[in-house]
């Protein structure tokens, strides 16, 4: 299927720079790579930290579950365990899946995808990296600091009144919310003013659909987390009483102040994800997507509803029923666009020309397990059942189907659609898949026991449980190692690849959008000519050699 | 306005009325950036990161101004007593200044893309001198407030209120005017900065996007100020 792309292929002889200079042998240097504004090499130096992230929080996903493994106490005591499982998700929702897609291939692709050189403003960019570092050391502090027992979602009362480095943690948050807040900003200024020509807003690929909407959640709703958290630290070194009832303050304030973030934070953590998997369908079974406005607007329409539902997380906080009933209603839209985007999906796979290559192979992992969690999201949108399922490991489940069998195995699919283009090498294509599939299966074994665990009446974030729920627990951690082991076969595949992967040619996957018309890896200003734009980006039944327009 | 001059400007800078703008002819007197085309696609996307930024400000002075609705609803007759409490004429002397202050940021703006160098450094001098005169005012305020300790959280120590919880109100006045004023300080280093390369000579009609972009921030500063002031100092 490797098509060669002649306008790529020309352009590359004709033009000033020497042959084979790309990105990132232009310079070299660790000093090069700390001063870069290069979005290319930002987005590398966001993958590199963010994947770091994801192993650290990976490292205490493992801990907890072995911790579980019996009823009673099997590793850990149970402070132990609180810290555990808050750096888990702390780590796993501030340092890894907020960042993640946007900072690394959004970084490394928008700019590309538009035929632009850069994003809009390269040293904000930069910045925005290095207040991610520089959060993610607060945030880490807490390591030496004597630990955290909140809960990532630091509810008062236990962050102002339990020990530990709430101060550091939540400060950490803070900055990284900026990191994410000038993401976004970059990102929508991007788009808005950069685009080649040729490039409308209909020819953008989807994934930068997504992210524009992902950009648009970062920069409504993260400064209201800003304020909550500086609030919090104040009240908490201060005890000025803003969310401490004892003093006058409402602690059901901090949830809601919470929640207003965190709930749009969770359609930044999906829509990334939504947008690759567009791409990897399309250009896997070479076809053009079936219903791309469809699919652009309901991305849109999910951020924007996604910022009137979070009182859903709310249910039995002492809320009232008509806003209970109106936030159940409203969490039933968001089903709406999302089901859109899952049939279309669907109806471009179906008489595709599908090639079952690693990517495809995660983007079909994704559909079965989004799917499942998508569907069970409604089990808690419902205010009965909510009452039984609410914070139950049923609620556990759910959400990592939607964030990990949604973002994470989107993510690592696009990982391999994009590893060639921004490496230059291939992968074992084999190895691949089989991590792919030992993904599906422990993750299947992980959280699809804890559904049952959940809907039987297993509370979250206990460190003790009945006797009767063992066997389940058991296979969950089981589950768990599978899911390591998946992981390491992705890691080894990756880096194998590396050091003896064959070159990856420009165009492996024969695909239509941009970034596979200029070289791989490709050269420091993206193209040797601002590249102008025929086609759209899934116009594979007009174009059957696949070659791309950028030199016509 | 602004955006007129501005065009009026750009058009006076092209080489040729069809085809590409050769970057490096086009723009003599300052540089556009390896990723911009042209001088105008690098100002439009710098005055949209601007207006995209101050929306994230308005969000979270919003945060604020949420928990102020909703304590001041639950305590309202201990807001009103705490409120008595505030200097109502300097805080009128406060806002006054910065309205003041917002009429030469804007002069400055528009000296700045007419050219006259003199009268930009000159207004940015004013504003400056405003930003300043609002922290000395904030300065005699806060030491006052201190003094009779009303300071909120753990130190507070305030007497003779006689409705419940009275600290509240200076929780809340505090982070809002604190932040505020740290939003006034950030603003006078920023218009230093301005005003610093207003007197190069770096800004003209051609390029005077730094300019704008700072003027805008201000005008942000002043609006939240204009809100806090009947909120935290009049309403009764």
């Amino acid at each position: 299927m490797a098509v060669a792309v002649p306008g790529a292929g020309t352009e590359k002889h004709e033009h000033g720079s020497p042959p084979g200079s790309n990105y990132l042998n232009a310079q070299s240097g660790v000093w090069s790579w700390l001063t870069t504004v290069d979005h290319k090499r930002i987005g590398i130096m966001y993958l590199v930290s963010t994947l770091i992230a994801f192993a650290l929080g990976g490292f205490f996903a493992i801990l907890v579950r072995l911790e579980l493994f019996t009823p009673r106490k099997t590793i850990m005591s149970p402070h132990m365990y609180n810290q555990a499982f808050t750096l888990h998700g702390a780590i796993m929702v501030f340092l890894f899946i907020i960042p993640s897609i946007p900072g690394s291939l959004g970084n490394f692709f928008l700019p590309i995808m538009i035929g632009a050189k850069d994003v809009a403003f390269p040293k904000l960019n930069l910045l925005s990296l290095y207040l991610y570092w520089i959060g993610a050391l607060f945030a880490l502090s807490s390591l030496v600091l004597g630990g955290l027992e909140t809960g990532w979602t630091f509810y008062v009362p236990y962050s102002s009144t339990t020990s530990g480095a709430v101060i550091a943690v939540t400060f950490g948050a803070f900055i990284l919310g900026f990191s994410s807040i000038l993401t976004g900003l970059n990102f929508i200024v991007t788009m808005h003013k950069l685009r080649a020509p040729g490039v409308g807003w209909y020819r953008m690929p989807l994934f930068l659909w997504a992210t524009y909407s992902t950009a648009v959640v970062q920069l409504l709703a993260t400064p209201v987390l800003a304020i909550t958290l500086l609030l919090l630290i104040v009240e908490r070194a201060f005890h000025i009483g803003i969310f401490d009832p004892a003093l006058g303050g409402d602690a059901v304030l901090f949830q809601h102040f919470f929640w207003f973030y965190s709930h749009p934070a969770v359609y930044i953590m999906i829509l990334p994800g939504f947008g690759l998997i567009s791409e990897i369908i399309a250009t896997h079974s070479h076809r053009k997507i079936f219903g791309y406005k469809a699919i652009a607007f309901s991305s849109l329409a999910i951020a924007l509803i996604g910022f009137l539902v979070w009182g859903h997380h709310m249910f039995v906080a002492g809320q009232s029923e008509l806003a209970a009933v109106i936030f159940s209603f409203l969490t039933f839209l968001v089903a709406i666009p999302t089901g859109v985007k899952m049939f279309n999906w669907i109806s471009t796979l179906w008489r595709g020309s599908i090639s079952l290559r690693t990517p495809m192979v995660y983007a079909i992992v994704f559909l079965f397990l989004f799917a499942i969690g998508g569907l069970t999201g409604l089990f808690l949108g419902m205010l009965g059942t909510d009452m039984h399922l609410h914070d139950t490991y049923f609620v556990v489940a759910h959400f990592h189907y939607v964030m990990m069998g949604g973002t994470v195995i989107a993510f690592t699919g696009a990982l391999h659609h994009w590893w060639p283009k921004m490496t230059g090498r291939m992968y074992n294509e084999t190895l691949g898949r089989v991590s792919a599939v030992t993904m599906f299966i422990g993750f299947n074994m992980t959280f699809f026991s804890q559904f049952i665990l959940g809907s039987r009446g297993m509370p979250r974030r206990y460190y003790n449980y009945l006797d009767q729920y063992q066997p389940l627990h058991q296979f969950s951690t089981v589950g768990s190692w599978v899911i390591g082991l998946a992981f390491l076969f992705v890691l080894y595949n990756l880096l194998a690849s590396l050091r003896s992967g064959a070159k990856a040619p420009d165009n492996p996957w024969g695909g239509m959008s941009l970034e596979w018309q200029t070289a791989t890896p490709p050269p420091t200003e993206n193209f040797l000519t601002t590249p102008k734009v025929l086609h759209g980006p899934y116009d594979y039944s007009n174009d059957p050699k696949g070659t791309g327009g950028s030199d016509s | 306005m602004s955006a007129v001059t501005h065009d009026a400007g750009h058009t006076a800078g092209h080489d040729s009325p069809i085809g590409p703008p050769d970057p490096s002819k086009h723009s003599p007197d300052f540089d556009v950036a390896h990723h911009f085309d042209t001088a105008d696609q690098q100002f439009d996307a710098g005055r949209m990161g601007i207006w995209l930024f101050l929306v994230t400000e308005i969000l979270f002075f919003g945060g604020l101004f949420c928990a102020f609705f909703i304590f001041r609803s639950w305590y309202l007759e201990s807001f009103v007593e705490a409120h008595h409490h505030l200097d109502k004429v300097m805080g009128a002397i406060n806002t006054m200044v910065l309205i003041f202050s917002s009429l030469t940021m804007a002069l400055a703006v528009r000296s700045a893309q007419v050219n006259d160098k003199k009268k930009t450094v000159a207004f940015l001098a004013v504003t400056l001198l405003c930003a300043a005169a609002f922290l000395v005012v904030k300065y005699f305020e806060y030491t006052h407030k201190i003094h009779e300790g009303l300071l909120p959280g753990k130190w507070f120590a305030g007497h003779g209120f006689h409705t419940a919880h009275p600290g509240m109100f200076f929780s809340v006045y505090f982070m809002m005017t604190g932040i505020h004023g740290l939003h006034v300080v950030i603003g006078i280093g920023l218009i230093l900065w301005i005003l610093i390369r207003a007197n190069r000579g770096e800004f003209s009609q051609r390029y005077y996007a730094p300019v704008e972009g700072v003027g805008l921030y201000w005008h942000l500063v002043d609006l939240v100020w204009i809100y806090l002031f009947p909120l935290l100092y009049l309403v009764g």
